[in-house]
């Protein structure tokens, strides 16, 4: 089912992804009819609370709730003009590692605890090029982990995981990702559990690999400071749902999300005065298996009573051009309350 | 690592010291405290005081408690003597003294019954982890299936039935009724390998089957939780195929914490199925423990003792080692 639009496709299209898992709990709905697309060369970031979908979204484009019987992906994710959410299961396989990879949240337990780092990059390369022997592929695990930045690699080949630093097993874990020169990267939170020095290196690296490679980026985060330096588009989820997109300069300075604006208010700033609260979006994140009526934000959304009662009925759509939102309050109103009551505090 | 192996082993050898104080506080002492005499034991309800005393001057069992014990333990460093007037009998070290019903050493006693004991300690562990294994995986793999629910409940069975219920049904339905297989015997295998297999086999298959439950459970137990790690995740999203995720990544992590109960189920068995060689009319080291316990034989129930805490004490020191290796992250020291 070769498509008639090759060529002019996106070179990773993600088109009405939803994602559902049964649970003795009940249908949990992680992500709905979610839609975007990634350049070579281009960094999307993804935004979100815990739970709003961002994961799950990656895992998905990976295939890899393939293993978990009761999850269902649905829609379409065009890799290069082809299409994976139908593709075999080893079809995915083979992408996997090879011309898409990931680089994991947590290190330490994303490592394997009982084989060295070498042999587990070594093992990555080589199940991605049949027939490189061992020595050839230990030279290459070798020249990976000095591009990343790891001082005496000959050396650190040998160790396992604990025995590097939460920084040095980051760097690790982006050998591991990039040892097959990846098209596509997602970085699933690769700063979070690191020091907030070593972060902006470990951001400057990711950037350098890709300036480098020419790859897409799709980097994942609750943190808008590493969207703003690394992102050429953004998007930002709430309760499994995209609720704004767009190139991550209009983003920033013209957000139209309420719940953006609560993201831009709870960031801590330095050239705030220390005496200023930070505000936070007030409420928790809404259960993915008993989402809100309407629109999913409306319980914690302090403009919700001022469109009449669409907030509660209807769940709202995704409308604008390059940057979308999607929000029932008026776009005059919006930019009014922006600039007036939003702005002036953040 | 040197360092460490020493302390073990000095470590070990304090345990089993004081193994044999408790034992031989038990086994001898308290008798005499209670007023009841191992003299009487050796010699019998009919003897004369003249052959009582010759007895009690034999054994030493006048001297005071801590003088017998050091006599003991010196039989079994440097070996010892046994003399009653002119009549001197020498016993090689490591002495155990002489049974009080057969009068043969107890030390040569106790070693012929190891072999039968390893064979059926050997054989069964070689099928249980291979079925426990296997089983645990295929039923972790298949959730809810068919096959995982027959398989934890043969495990439930394994776990909950006793081996003298299993076994004597084994015996009934293989030997009697369908006669596929000669009487239970132990024959030496640089004998005759085949008579040695199809002598063990039952045994091994029904002390398998209690044993193998357990570990399909752990297995299973293990491997649901590692196929939920994040390093499982990895190996996938490195395009790794399932058979090295799970055969590979997952099996590594589940094996590792087995190990060590495998030592431990390994040791005891070693020191004697009771049940088992009963069962099979087998005569290893629990066949020799329970006779020796009916017969009031105090140096072999001593020596199968102090035998028994030596197997467990050496495979835990040997499982302790073997850790380090298989687990990169534990530092011995």
């Amino acid at each position: 089912m070769s498509s008639t639009t090759t060529g002019t496709r996106p070179f990773l299209e993600v088109k009405d992804l939803t994602v559902r898992f049964e649970t003795d709990d009940g249908i949990v709905q992680a992500v709905s009819n979610s839609s975007f697309a990634v350049e070579r060369g281009k960094t999307l970031g993804i935004v979100g609370e815990s739970g709003s979908g961002k994961s799950v979204t990656s895992l998905a484009v990976l295939g890899l709730h393939r293993t978990r019987s009761n999850a269902k992906v649905a829609g379409e994710i065009w890799l290069d003009d082809q299409e994976l959410v139908t593709a075999t299961d080893e079809d995915v396989r083979k992408l996997r590692g090879g011309k898409m990879a990931m680089i994991f949240q947590d290190p330490l337990s994303a490592m394997h605890p009982y084989y060295t780092v070498g042999a587990q990059i070594v093992e990555g390369y080589r199940v991605h090029h049949k027939g490189v022997s061992k020595k050839e592929a230990r030279t290459r695990t070798i020249d990976m982990l000095a591009r990343v930045g790891i001082p005496q690699p000959e050396k650190r080949f040998n160790e396992y995981g604990h025995q590097f630093s939460g920084g040095m097993r980051q760097r690790a874990m982006i050998a591991m990702a990039l040892v097959n020169d990846p098209q596509l990267l997602i970085a699933d939170e690769p700063t979070t559990a690191l020091d907030v020095t070593v972060q902006a290196q470990i951001l400057d690296l990711i950037r350098d690999l890709q300036d480098e490679f020419g790859s897409a980026v799709i980097m994942i985060t609750h943190d808008l400071g590493v969207v703003a330096e690394l992102a050429d588009d953004v998007l930002v989820m709430y309760g499994g749902k995209i609720i704004e997109r767009g190139p991550a300069a209009d983003v920033f300075h013209e957000p139209q999300h309420p719940y953006t604006w609560g993201l831009l208010g709870s960031m801590p700033r330095l050239d705030r005065d220390v005496r200023d609260r930070l505000t936070p979006v007030k409420g928790t994140p809404p259960s993915l298996i008993n989402l809100p009526d309407g629109c999913a934000f409306h319980p914690r959304c302090p403009y919700a009573g001022r469109n009449g009662n669409r907030s509660f009925t209807e769940v709202p759509e995704l409308r604008g051009g390059v940057h979308a939102v999607a929000c029932h309050l008026p776009a005059e109103e919006k930019r009014r309350i922006f600039h007036e009551e939003v702005a002036p505090n953040l | 690592m040197l360092s460490y192996l020493i302390r073990r082993i000095v470590n070990a050898v304090i345990t089993l010291l004081v193994v044999t104080m408790v034992t031989f506080g038990i086994f001898f002492a308290v008798p005499t405290i209670t007023g009841s005499d191992p003299a009487l034991l050796y010699i019998g309800k009919t003897a004369d005081q003249a052959s009582l005393d010759g007895i009690r001057t034999k054994l030493g069992l006048d001297d005071p408690i801590p003088v017998q014990y050091g006599k003991f333990i010196k039989g079994l460093v440097a070996g010892r003597d046994y003399a009653s007037g002119n009549d001197v009998t020498h016993c090689d070290a490591p002495c155990l003294g002489y049974s009080f019903k057969t009068e043969q050493e107890v030390t040569p006693l106790l070693l012929s019954d190891i072999p039968v004991t390893l064979s059926l300690a050997l054989g069964a562990a070689v099928l249980w982890v291979l079925i426990g294994v296997a089983t645990g995986v295929l039923s972790a793999l298949r959730r809810g299936s068919f096959l995982d629910r027959a398989a934890m409940t043969g495990a439930l069975a394994g776990v909950s039935l006793p081996i003298y219920f299993t076994g004597q049904l084994a015996l009934l339905i293989f030997i009697h009724w369908l006669g596929w297989l000669p009487d239970t015997a132990y024959t030496p295998f640089l004998e005759n390998p085949a008579s040695w297999f199809t002598g063990l086999i039952l045994p091994w298959v029904t002390l398998a089957f209690l044993f193998a439950a357990t570990y399909a459970r752990l297995t299973r137990a293990n491997m649901l939780e590692t196929l939920n790690e994040d390093y499982i995740r990895t190996a996938r999203s490195k395009g790794l195929t399932e058979r090295t995720v799970i055969g590979k990544h997952g099996l590594r992590a589940v094996l590792t914490p087995l190990v060590t109960i495998f030592g431990l189920d390994f040791g005891t068995l070693l020191a004697g199925a009771i049940l088992t060689e009963q069962v099979f009319n087998l005569r290893g080291l629990g066949y020799q423990a329970l006779t020796a316990i009916r017969q009031n034989d105090l140096p072999v129930i001593l020596g199968v003792t102090l035998l028994a805490a030596i197997f467990i004490v050496v495979i835990n020191l040997i499982v302790d080692l073997l850790y380090s290796v298989i687990d990169p992250r534990v530092r011995l020291g």
